[in-house]
C-alpha cells in the first residue's frame, strides 16, 4: 500500500480519495462546504501557468485551490485503502481506555 | 397583499439571469446596511405588489464571510414570504448543500432547478417529482436563460407563500449528529423562539460551533457547558470534529437523495466543451498570452476605437449645445458673470461628466461578457500567483489592470469580486495604477526635461505606481485587513454563452449609477472650481489668473511643497485643478504661466529644476484620484468617510514619495 499523500503532491490527471481535511477557520469550512469531505474522489485537472494554484475535479465540477491549501488535504489512492484506513481508525479508538 | 421573496443560490448558478427574467428592468441596486455587499431588489413582472430580493451568491450559511452573514441576517430578521432557492441542476449535489441549511430556517421555500435543458440535452435526467417528495419542498424545472418555466415558478412561489408551506422534511441527519442536534434543539427551543430563530437551525449552527449563533442566543455558562459536552460526545463517537461531522452528514444525505433521483450517464455537453476550451485558454504557455491579448483588445476597443468614437460624437453634441446656449445668452443680454458660469462652469462640468460615460458603457459591455461567459474565473486562476503576496487573489487582477486606463470603471468593476475584503482592498489599490488621463502631463514634462530619456522616465512612473501599490498592499494586509485571509477556493464554472439581455442590464446599471451619483458631485466640484479659478475675493471675474481665489489658495499652500521641489503657486494651483480631471493640469499650467500649451517648455524650466520636474510627475502619479474616481470610491466603499480618507491618504503618500524622489534626485544630479 502506498503512503498517504497530500493533495498538492498529486500529478496532473492523477486522482485520490480524501481522508481528512486539515487547516482551520474560514478556509477549512469553505473546503468542507464545497464538498471536499472524507471519502470524496478528487482528480487534479491542471496546474496554472505560473505553477500555482491547481485545478481539481470533484463531484462533477471544477475547483481551483492553492497548493499551500491543498497541502492540508490528506488523500489515499483508492477507495479500498480509504475504507481500511477508516476502519483502522475506529478500531484504534475503541481500544482506547475511556475516561 | 404585498409579498417579499428572497432569491438565493450558489454563485454561477444563473441567479442573476433568473432575477432579470423575473423582474425585467424594474431593479434597484444598493448595499446592505453597514457592509459593501450588494443588495438588488425588483418587482415581479405583472405583479406590482411582489418584491424579489436578490441575495449574494453563496455556498453555505457559515459565519465566516460578510456575504453569508448578511444572507443569514436577512432571512432570519426580514422573514421573506418565500425563499426561491435556485440550483444548478448540472451540479445538483453541491447546490443542495445550501438547500439543506435553508430548509432548517422554517420559511416557505421553493426550488428552481435551473439548466434543466442542459441536463436533458446530455441524456441525463432528474426525477423532479421524486426529489420534491424526498425533500418535502416544491421544485420547478426551469431554464433561466431561455425563459422557460419562469411563469410556473412565479405562480408556484406565490402559492407556496400564500399557503405558508414550510419545508416538510428537516430530519436528514442520523446517528450521533441526529442525537446532538435534537438534544441541543430541546435545550434552546424557547430561547431561539424568543429571538425569532428556528430552533432546528439554531441547534445545527450550535453543533457546528457557530460563534454568531452562540452570541445571538446569549446562552448562560451552564448551557454552554452542556452544549460542549453534547458536541464532544458526538465528536468522540464519530472520530471527527463538529464542522466536518455536519458537512459530512449533509453530503451523505445528498448522496442518498441523488442516488434515487438523479440519473447521470455522462458529464453535460457544456461541461465537456468547457474542459476542451480550457485546454487552450488556461494552457501552460498559451494561457497568459491569450489573456493579455484579450485585455489589449478590450482596452483598444474601449479607449480607442469605440470609446473615442462615442466620446467624439458626444463632444460634438455638447459643443453644439454649448454654442447654442452661448448665443442664446448673448442675445438675451445675460449678465457677464452668470453667462460665464453657465458656459464655462456648468457646461464644461457636464462635459467632463459625460466624457467618462462612453468609456464606462463600452468597458462594461466587455467586462460583463467576460464575467458571464465564465472566463473571469479563469483569469483569476491564471493570475492568482502574482497578487497573492499582498493579500489579494487573482480575481482582483482585471480591475487593477483597467486602472491603467481609468480608475472609474476599474473601481466599479470590483463589484464582481466574491468577498468584501478583496473588494475594499482592490478599490484602495486601484488609484496607484497610473491612469491614461495622466499621460498628457507625463508627455509635457518628459518633452521639456527628459528628452533623451523619455521612455525610461515614463516606465519609471508606471513602476513607481506599481511598487507603491505593492508596499501599500502589504501595509494594509498587516493593518487594516489584518486577520485571516479570504480563502481562495473558487469554482471554475462551465463556459456559457452570455445573454445579451443580462449584458445590457449590467451595462445600463453601471452607466445609470454613474450618471445619477456623479452628476451631482462632479458637476458641483467643477462649478466650485470654476468659481475659485475665475473670480477674485471681491467676486469680480479676473483678467489675470494670478488674482483668482484659487491662485491665492495655491500661493498659500505652496510652501508645503517647497520640500518636494515645486513650492510655487502655479504648480500647486494646477494640481488643485487636476482634481476635476487630470488632463486639466496641463491646460491650467498654460493659463497660469500666461503661455500657450505649445510654448510651455521654456517657461516651465524657469520654475522647475529637473529633479523638481520628476518629483512633480511622481506627485501627479500618486496624489488624490479625480472627483469621478472619488465618487466611484464612495459608491463602492459605501461612505463619505472612506472617500475623504482616500483623498488624504493618496495625497500623503504622494508627498512622501515625491519628497524622497526629489531629495535623492537632487543628490544624484549634484554629484
Amino acid at each position: 500500500m502506498k503512503e498517504n499523500r497530500t493533495l498538492d503532491k498529486l500529478k496532473v490527471k492523477e486522482s485520490g480519495i480524501i481522508i481528512s481535511v486539515g487547516g482551520e477557520g474560514a478556509l477549512r469550512r469553505r473546503l468542507l462546504d464545497m464538498g471536499l469531505t472524507p471519502g470524496t474522489k478528487v482528480m487534479v485537472r491542471k496546474v496554472a501557468p505560473l505553477g500555482d494554484p491547481i485545478e481539481i475535479f470533484l463531484r462533477s465540477f471544477e475547483l481551483t485551490i492553492r497548493k499551500e491549501d491543498a497541502k492540508k488535504i490528506t488523500i489515499c489512492d483508492s477507495l479500498d485503502n480509504y475504507h481500511n484506513i477508516i476502519n483502522r481508525k475506529e478500531e484504534n479508538k475503541c481500544h482506547e481506555p475511556s475516561l | 397583499m404585498s409579498r417579499t421573496f428572497a432569491l438565493i443560490g450558489n454563485p454561477n448558478c444563473g441567479k442573476t439571469t433568473l432575477f432579470n427574467q423575473i423582474t425585467g428592468s424594474n431593479q434597484h441596486v444598493g448595499n446592505f446596511p453597514g457592509v459593501t455587499v450588494e443588495k438588488k431588489e425588483g418587482t415581479v413582472k405583472n405583479h406590482k405588489d411582489m418584491t424579489v430580493v436578490d441575495l449574494p451568491g453563496i455556498y453555505s450559511l457559515s459565519p465566516y464571510s460578510a456575504e453569508e452573514v448578511v444572507t443569514r441576517d436577512f432571512l432570519i430578521n426580514e422573514k421573506p414570504d418565500c425563499i426561491i432557492n435556485i440550483l444548478d441542476a448540472t451540479n445538483i449535489e453541491r447546490n443542495l448543500y445550501l438547500t439543506l441549511q435553508l430548509m432548517e430556517l422554517k420559511v416557505p421555500m421553493i426550488l428552481a432547478l435551473n439548466l434543466m435543458d442542459e441536463v436533458r440535452a446530455s441524456g441525463n435526467s432528474i426525477d423532479v417529482q421524486k426529489l420534491q417528495n424526498e425533500l418535502g419542498i416544491p421544485a420547478v424545472p426551469i431554464s433561466a436563460s431561455k425563459n422557460e418555466g419562469i411563469a410556473e415558478l412565479i405562480e408556484r412561489t406565490v402559492q407556496t407563500a400564500e399557503d405558508n408551506i414550510h419545508p416538510q422534511r428537516m430530519d436528514f441527519c442520523k446517528g450521533a449528529v441526529h442525537k446532538a442536534i435534537h438534544s441541543i434543539a430541546h435545550i434552546i427551543e424557547d430561547r431561539a423562539e424568543k429571538n425569532g430563530i428556528s430552533a432546528r437551525f439554531a441547534a445545527t449552527k450550535l453543533v457546528e460551533g457557530d460563534s454568531l449563533m452562540i452570541d445571538s442566543l446569549s446562552l448562560s455558562e451552564n448551557e454552554r457547558d452542556i452544549l460542549d459536552h453534547i458536541v464532544t460526545e458526538m465528536e468522540e463517537t464519530l472520530h471527527t470534529d463538529r464542522e466536518a461531522a455536519l458537512a459530512d452528514m449533509r453530503y451523505d444525505y445528498i448522496d442518498t437523495v441523488c442516488k434515487k433521483t438523479v440519473f447521470r450517464h455522462q458529464e453535460t455537453k457544456e461541461h465537456q466543451r468547457s474542459v476542451k476550451i480550457d485546454t487552450v485558454l488556461t494552457h501552460k504557455y498559451l494561457g497568459l498570452p491569450i489573456f493579455l491579448g484579450i485585455m489589449m483588445l478590450i482596452f483598444w476597443l474601449s479607449f480607442g476605437l469605440i470609446g473615442s468614437g462615442l466620446s467624439d460624437l458626444l463632444a460634438y453634441a455638447i459643443d453644439g449645445l454649448t454654442d447654442l446656449a452661448d448665443r442664446a445668452l448673448t442675445a438675451y443680454g445675460m449678465n457677464e458673470w452668470v453667462h460665464a458660469l453657465i458656459i464655462e462652469g456648468i457646461f464644461s462640468g457636464v462635459g467632463s461628466v459625460l466624457s467618462f460615460l462612453p468609456l464606462i458603457v463600452v468597458m462594461f459591455f466587455f467586462l460583463s461578457i467576460l464575467e458571464d461567459s465564465g472566463y473571469m474565473a479563469r483569469v483569476a486562476f491564471v493570475m492568482d500567483r502574482l497578487l497573492r503576496k499582498f493579500g489579494l487573489s487573482g480575481r482582483s487582477f482585471v480591475p487593477m489592470l483597467i486602472g491603467f486606463g481609468c480608475s472609474v470603471p476599474a473601481i466599479m468593476a470590483t463589484r464582481t469580486l466574491a468577498s468584501e475584503k478583496d473588494r475594499k482592498m482592490t478599490v484602495l489599490l486601484i488609484p496607484f495604477m497610473s491612469c491614461s488621463a495622466k499621460i498628457p502631463i507625463y508627455a509635457l514634462f518628459t518633452d521639456v526635461f527628459f528628452d533623451e530619456h523619455k521612455t525610461l522616465v515614463m516606465l519609471s512612473l508606471y513602476l513607481i505606481g506599481i511598487i507603491m501599490a505593492i508596499l501599500v498592499g502589504v501595509l494594509f494586509k498587516n493593518t487594516l485587513f489584518k486577520g485571516e485571509p479570504v480563502p481562495f477556493v473558487m469554482e471554475l464554472p462551465s463556459y456559457r454563452m452570455p445573454s445579451l439581455k443580462s449584458v445590457m442590464i449590467h451595462m445600463w446599471e453601471k452607466a445609470w449609477g454613474f450618471i445619477v451619483k456623479a452628476f451631482t458631485v462632479i458637476l458641483a466640484a467643477t462649478v466650485i472650481l470654476w468659481v475659485l479659478q475665475s473670480l477674485d475675493f471681491r467676486l469680480n471675474i479676473v483678467t489675470d489668473s494670478a488674482d483668482s481665489i484659487l491662485a491665492t489658495i495655491g500661493a498659500f499652500i505652496a510652501p508645503v511643497f517647497a520640500p518636494v521641489g515645486f513650492g510655487n503657486w502655479q504648480a500647486v494651483t494646477a494640481l488643485i485643478t487636476g482634481f476635476t480631471a487630470k488632463e486639466a493640469v496641463v491646460s491650467s499650467l498654460a493659463v497660469l504661466m500666461g503661455s500657450e500649451i505649445s510654448a510651455l517648455g521654456p517657461v516651465l524650466s524657469q520654475i522647475f529644476s529637473p529633479a523638481a520636474a520628476f518629483s512633480f510627475l511622481v506627485f501627479t502619479l500618486l496624489y488624490t484620484p479625480c472627483v469621478a474616481a472619488i465618487t466611484a470610491v464612495k459608491r463602492e466603499l459605501g461612505g463619505m468617510k472612506a472617500a475623504v480618507s482616500v483623498i488624504l491618504f493618496q495625497t500623503f503618500v504622494a508627498w512622501c514619495t515625491a519628497f524622497a524622489v526629489y531629495n535623492i534626485g537632487t543628490l544624484i544630479l549634484h554629484l
